[in-house]
């Protein structure tokens, strides 16, 4: 796993980016939601992965010892989940009203508000 | 047990803008409990600044779990005189939304965003680990975008969209360095991760991290070429929004950077200085020549907000204590002018209905007074001297000369001067010429009196924040004094580290 998980980071960042590129409001959306996915798996992945040995101390122990997962990154993806889930709700709430008012679903024609000489 | 001092400015907004969602039918309610919230925050901002002048950095463990594994609070100079700043701002900007912000935005949770608005900006300077730095930005950012989009025109709608995924990203590219630092050191504890990162052998991943932050919070702070976002959505909103949403979260962003800098990444400064010193030029010229373009009143100064962050970023760049108590004073001045210039375009757009150029005119010949309000800030923010902005900018050249950066000097100088051209374009455009026939007729007040007695509430925050930006330059010792302080306090990490880690 430890060889594969850069890769998957690797191409969900690149596809990440390549949607949010794109002009279409769906594909926006579904880039956002792997962008938070991608950077979710990245910190997921600087712990270096363990498996099966949780962080939980022996009854009669002190303190860990041996080799056992690092729990602080997991602690951090789950706040960072529930962050980014709720700024992704929100956008797609506020991407469906966008395309109510404007009437589009292209990025290229949200551009009223950079114009100089604007309405 | 001082220690509560730290935490009241997160807990009395906080507790406002719950008090605010129990009430939420209840819009006079609401209005009463932003009023004693904001007030007990600059109480309590106060107190701790005091705190922090006379007895150093201040430090909270929440649930008493000591310094690296819990979460730890730290007001420091810098921290908790911003803090002040923006408590301040947040009076006036809330006394200044009562007649800006229209019933049914109120109706829609105006009041606890903005309370949420100024618990996330709390959070952020006094936040003691990078991963509730992260939080705290969240929750600053989560408020600014229900903020931006309320009320659902279509140009704001627009402007958040930008705002909303270009935040994002720059969040996720934060939330990245965060897992490189974990990575390299394991832990999250910023005076900890100072002690431990420049043992780390590999330099490379040092350096990646510090790019990682440096572009997530160049993204946040408006820098080139990251700034698009800025000038295309803070000027949708009423002034109100546009007034504490322009005037504090890019310096949050700086403030941060400033942070970052001094304590974390200040082994990275000499390799990143061309780089910073480059990005800040190119800031200072492509803001200001944005903003000579523009022909709407907030437009220009959204992208004078990109010229002034330019300065703050070449002071960053400097890296001496002289060069950061000028990025300090900057800040405070250019907090308080930014906010005071959206709030004046606030008012002209009640006296005159408009925000665009040409639609504007006669402001001085109707309302001599606001023009008078105006052209103070104005040259506050250009730097005619003796004005709050002549100390920031003497302070950043005299830091400058002195450790012989002379490109940058001559930058920052005809920059100051072509902003010149730009608000003399406002002066000229809104406050001289004669207004266009037939535009604003139905809201022309034609006498100046019955216009300030029936507007009171948006003049009120204006003449406040201006006597106060005359004082910060007519008095500007003790302000600069405290700059000097905190600059000295920032470049002290052992001081830090010790008061944070007990050790």
């Amino acid at each position: 796993m430890d060889e594969i998980l850069p890769f998957v980071v690797g191409i969900l960042y690149a596809a990440s980016l390549y949607l949010m590129l794109q002009r279409n409001f769906v594909k926006l959306i579904i880039g956002l939601i792997m962008m938070g996915h991608s950077t979710n798996l990245f910190l997921f992945s600087v712990s270096r992965l363990t498996r099966g040995a949780p962080a939980l101390v022996d009854g009669d122990a002190e303190k860990l010892t041996g080799i056992f997962a690092d729990p602080v990154p997991q602690a951090l993806i789950l706040t960072a989940i529930v962050i980014g889930f709720g700024i992704q709700a929100f956008a797609i709430v506020l991407i469906k009203r966008n395309y109510d008012v404007a009437g589009t679903d292209d990025m290229d024609k949200l551009n009223t508000t950079d114009k100089i000489n604007a309405a | 047990m001082m220690g509560v001092l730290v935490i009241l400015p997160l807990l009395i907004p906080l507790f406002a803008a719950i008090f605010c969602l129990l009430s939420w039918k209840n819009i006079n309610g609401q209005r009463m409990i932003v009023l004693a919230g904001s007030f007990l925050l600059l109480v309590g901002s106060a107190f701790l600044l005091r705190e922090v002048w006379l007895h150093g950095i201040q430090v909270m463990q929440i649930g008493n779990w000591p310094a690296p594994f819990g979460i730890t609070l730290v007001a420091d100079l810098l921290s908790a005189g911003l803090l002040l700043t923006t408590s301040l701002l947040g009076i006036f900007v809330f006394i200044f939304s009562i007649p800006n912000i229209n019933l049914e935005r109120k109706e829609y949770g105006f009041y606890p965003i903005l309370m949420f608005l100024l618990f996330g900006i709390s959070g952020a300077l006094l936040a003691g680990d990078i991963f509730n730095l992260y939080v705290w930005f969240e929750v600053m950012l989560m408020s600014s975008f229900v903020l931006l989009s309320l009320g659902g025109t279509k140009n704001q709608l627009e402007g958040s969209v930008k705002y909303l995924v270009i935040n994002f990203l720059a969040s996720s590219i934060f939330l990245a360095g965060i897992g490189v630092i974990y990575g390299l050191t394991g832990s999250l504890n910023m005076a900890q991760i100072s002690l431990l990162l420049p043992e780390i052998a590999d330099k490379g991943l040092v350096t990646l991290a510090a790019i990682f932050f440096l572009v997530g919070f160049g993204i946040k702070a408006g820098l080139f070429p990251l700034f698009f976002w800025l000038p295309a959505a803070y000027h949708t909103p009423p002034s109100a929004i546009t007034a504490i949403i322009g005037g504090l979260l890019t310096k949050v962003g700086v403030y941060v950077l400033v942070r970052f800098f001094t304590l974390i990444f200040f082994s990275e400064v000499p390799y990143l200085q061309p780089y910073l010193f480059v990005i800040a030029g190119l800031t200072m010229f492509v803001g200001v020549f944005g903003a000579i373009a523009q022909n709407d009143f907030r437009k220009i100064l959204s992208f004078s907000i990109i010229s002034q962050i330019g300065y703050m970023i070449m002071g960053l760049a400097i890296h001496t204590p002289l060069a950061i108590a000028a990025v300090v004073y900057f800040i405070i001045h250019n907090m308080l002018v930014k906010t005071n210039l959206f709030l004046i375009s606030g008012v002209v757009y009640a006296a005159a209905g408009s925000f665009k150029l040409k639609k504007l005119g006669s402001i001085y010949a109707k309302f001599p007074f606001i023009a008078f309000l105006f052209i103070i800030s104005a040259f506050s923010l250009t730097g005619v001297p003796p004005l709050s902005g002549f100390w920031a900018k003497f302070l950043l050249i005299k830091a400058a000369v002195a450790s012989n950066y002379f490109i940058i000097v001559g930058v920052a100088l005809v920059v100051s001067a072509l902003s010149i051209i730009y608000i003399t374009k406002i002066w000229n455009e809104v406050f001289w010429k004669k207004a266009p026939d037939g535009e604003g007729s139905e809201k022309i007040f034609y006498n100046q009196t019955s216009f300030l007695r029936l507007n009171r509430l948006l003049i009120l925050p204006v003449v406040l924040l201006t006597i106060i930006i005359v004082a910060m330059g007519f008095y500007a010792e003790p302000f600069l004094d405290f700059s000097v302080q905190a600059a000295e306090q920032l470049f002290n990490r052992d001081n830090y580290i010790k008061v944070i880690l007990r050790k």
